[in-house]
């Protein structure tokens, strides 16, 4: 064990632990709290500072780079405002299990809980959406907690964590001495699976007739997607992704169903409510993906791969629970699994499905639509771009018809259904991806939610592809209102109010464009791409009241899909 | 179907929040919740008893565990166990009805812990039938406050040896 205790404050401390998790990029928002830790980071040249706008871009950023590297994102914020600014983005990374440190400046302890300026419990606010929280109040426990806020966010099942620092403890020194070891004694994560649970996995997986994998992000988050493709192409077993698991096994292979769920494929969504066995990978059964539960693959017998024990039997009652990281359990479960089975009549039968009703949307009369304009971009990009959407009609189109071909190449937020998550996380994901293009896509509303973080886009000179999916409405409520609430279009027409994007755009030094030509998309996007130095947008204004199919309808079963627009304009529910 | 859990967490300042937080969160149904020392300097025990579905308790019980403070949790209901709880229990008195409420104390081997011109304050321990039993009871003499610890429950018989150890590995 080292012996190297030199005097230091906290401010020098904070850092030094940030050196030792290896951190590379922070994203901070400075204030009167945290003003000895800036004082600090002036000096620090280990790390890169990325100023956002907004603290809740901040958040997003951070996780945007953690969703796409797998490594933990990094906040840096103030107390009071800065703080509670945080919560949004926090909240997300819970939902969506993403790997993210947030570190937020408090008032002195000695003034906590008088209401002092920029005072916020920031600690009990973002305790129902972190994984854990902390606030240091002995300068003694700094670094062991720093320490475990960097454990605690990227083992297990992943999620936020939230570091309070009162003023008084960045600012008094102390012997600094970086703990080894981590105590936690309340915390114990499995991740090996049951071996015996494997083995008759394995068994079961053999003796299927009609199995089917449903895979979840937790197969990306535990790098499985290689073991996940050996796995469906060895034995000839379809894959179905729920939204965060796109990209885990590739689009364009003939084992893969797309998505399912409510905007998922009609024949994802048969090919789960018939299989006889159906293994799940690394998802949680969300309301999103099952519909009516009752209902929802009533005959198959459910293997659940899951690292967290709480995700089991929470939705859905399943038959064979597996609790572990899905990367090593299906190494395992490969081990075990020895004859091959032929599932040729079943494939058979997908296809069937896949040919009745494959995604398809309106062409050749001269419309816009997004649907046109997402394939465009996956083919440009060869379905090889980190594609970053937010949330609403565009995001599932997205999900339909980008093809996406590895992982960690969707980031979107899917279980808060975030609006304004995709350009700060788009920011965030090109701080840690090089290699391939970064696309935000956004619809006219969502854009709109975290706009001033344009200007970091343009001060970091990120080579950032913004398209902008305007159809002048908040698309997706839109469709609701109209199939379901008697075609009132109550306050989601944004037409007369958006602004000039492109002027918007160019005003801050972004080259933009804008078209309602799908002629135009291809030259468009290829100029687009041309630009490698700066941020650039393209509105793309598509028809006004396209609605998102094929669409499950809010508490109806999975194999209850409107597969077309239906003719009569407001539609029960079931 | 009611269930008792006792859970050891760490005795750090938010603990018990995080658990009042969950249940709030979740929509968990609480019925008491009550928390103390234990033998082991930083670790504090909680008695929390829900009721709910099997399948609903179930998630509870994992919600719990899934706390980083909480060190064990144990679903008591499962086994042999002692559980206890105390009340203090103001009742109006006449001169004409007071034997008749120290007899009531009596029967249920409370004491009287307090008496004015007008109140008498009952203290009663036992489980939580008998406290249900005594304030049915005392009820029509008018019970003009009462306060209840909640429960707290220990597994009967031979308990494991040296539950420190278990606890105090660091990993």
């Amino acid at each position: 064990m080292k012996k190297t205790k030199k005097k230091l404050n906290g401010a020098q401390i904070f850092f030094e632990c940030l050196k030792r998790e290896n951190v590379e990029v922070i994203f901070g928002y400075p204030g009167g709290s945290t003003l000895k830790i800036y004082e600090e980071l002036y000096d620090v040249d280990f790390l890169t500072h990325i100023l956002p706008r907004h603290e809740q871009g901040a958040t997003h950023m951070a996780e945007g780079y953690a969703k796409a590297t797998g490594k933990v994102g990094v906040v840096l914020v103030t107390s009071g405002p800065g703080a509670t600014n945080t919560v949004t983005g926090i909240a997300n990374a819970y939902l969506d299990s993403s790997p993210i440190v947030v570190f937020t400046g408090q008032v002195p302890t000695h003034l906590i809980g008088n209401d002092a300026f920029q005072e916020a419990d920031i600690v009990g606010i973002t305790r129902p959406i972190t994984k854990h929280n902390f606030q240091v109040r002995d300068i003694h426990d700094l670094a062991m907690t720093i320490r475990k806020a960097f454990y605690l966010a990227r083992t297990g099942r992943p999620g936020p964590v939230l570091v309070d620092l009162p003023k008084d403890m960045i600012h008094s020194e102390i012997e600094f001495e970086f703990p080894e070891k981590i105590e936690l004694r309340g915390y114990k994560p499995t991740y090996t699976g049951h071996h015996n649970q494997i083995k008759k996995a394995a068994s079961i997986i053999q003796k299927a007739k009609r199995p089917v994998l449903y895979v979840g992000g937790g197969v990306i988050m535990s790098n499985g997607s290689d073991e996940l493709r050996t796995l469906a192409k060895e034995y000839n077993l379809p894959v179905t992704m729920t939204l965060q698991g796109l990209g885990a096994f590739p689009a364009d292979d003939k084992l893969s169903l797309g998505m399912l769920g409510m905007h998922g494929t009609y024949y994802a969504n048969q090919a789960v409510m018939n299989s006889d066995v159906l293994i799940s990978l690394g998802a949680r059964f969300d309301d999103r993906v099952t519909g009516k539960v009752d209902t929802f693959a009533t005959d198959a017998y459910k293997i659940h791969v899951d690292i967290d024990p709480a995700s089991i039997d929470k939705n859905v009652l399943v038959d064979l629970p597996i609790v572990g990281d899905v990367r090593i359990i299906l190494t395992e479960l490969l081990n075990e699994l020895k004859e091959k089975r032929d599932t040729k009549d079943w494939l058979d039968q997908i296809n069937k499905w896949k040919q009745t009703y494959p995604l398809q949307y309106e062409k050749g009369d001269g419309i816009l639509r997004t649907a046109c304009v997402i394939e465009r971009i996956s083919e440009k990009t060869k379905g090889h771009a980190v594609v970053i959407s937010d949330v609403g009609q565009h995001q599932m189109w997205c999900a339909q018809y980008y093809k996406f071909k590895n992982p960690r190449s969707h980031i979107t937020s899917g279980g808060l259904g975030t609006m304004g998550f995709s350009l700060p996380a788009a920011i965030g994901a090109s701080f840690g991806v090089k290699d391939r293009p970064i696309v935000s896509i956004c619809g006219d509303g969502g854009f709109q939610m975290n706009i001033q973080e344009l200007i970091t886009a343009v001060a970091h000179k990120i080579p950032l592809k913004i398209f902008i999916i305007n159809n002048s409405y908040l698309g997706m409520v839109r469709q609701w209102q109209e199939l379901f609430h008697q075609g009132k279009y109550s306050f989601t027409d944004l037409d007369s109010d958006n602004p000039n994007f492109v002027k918007l755009a160019q005003a801050l030094g972004i080259p933009a464009y804008s078209t309602d030509n799908p002629d135009e998309v291809d030259d468009l996007l290829d100029s687009a791409f041309a630009i490698n130095d700066k941020p650039v947008l393209i509105e793309f204004k598509v028809e006004k009241e396209e609605n998102v199919f094929p669409m499950v309808p809010s508490g109806a079963s999975i194999s209850d899909m409107i597969i077309n627009k239906p003719k009569s304009k407001a539609l029960k529910v079931a | 179907m009611k269930h008792t859990f006792s859970l050891l967490v760490e005795n750090t300042f938010g603990a018990f929040d995080r658990v009042a937080t969950l249940f709030s969160a979740k929509g968990f149904n609480l019925h008491s919740i009550s928390i103390g020392e234990t033998e082991i300097r930083d670790i504090s025990r909680m008695t929390i008893v829900i009721s709910g579905e099997a399948k609903v308790v179930e998630q509870a019980e994992k919600q719990l565990n899934r706390l980083v403070d909480t060190v064990k949790v144990v679903d008591l209901t499962k086994s042999q166990r002692v559980e206890r709880e105390l009340a203090l229990i103001s009742v109006n008195y006449k001169r004409r009805s007071l034997e008749e409420i120290k007899n009531i104390c009596d029967v249920f081997r409370g004491k009287v812990v307090d008496i004015n011109n007008k109140t008498i304050t009952l203290e009663v321990t036992g489980p939580p039938a008998k406290m249900e039993a005594i304030v049915n009871v005392l009820s029509p003499f008018g019970i003009i406050e009462m306060a209840r610890s909640g429960t707290v429950a220990l597994k009967r018989g031979e308990q494991q040896k040296a539950p420190q150890k278990e606890y105090l590995h660091s990993n």
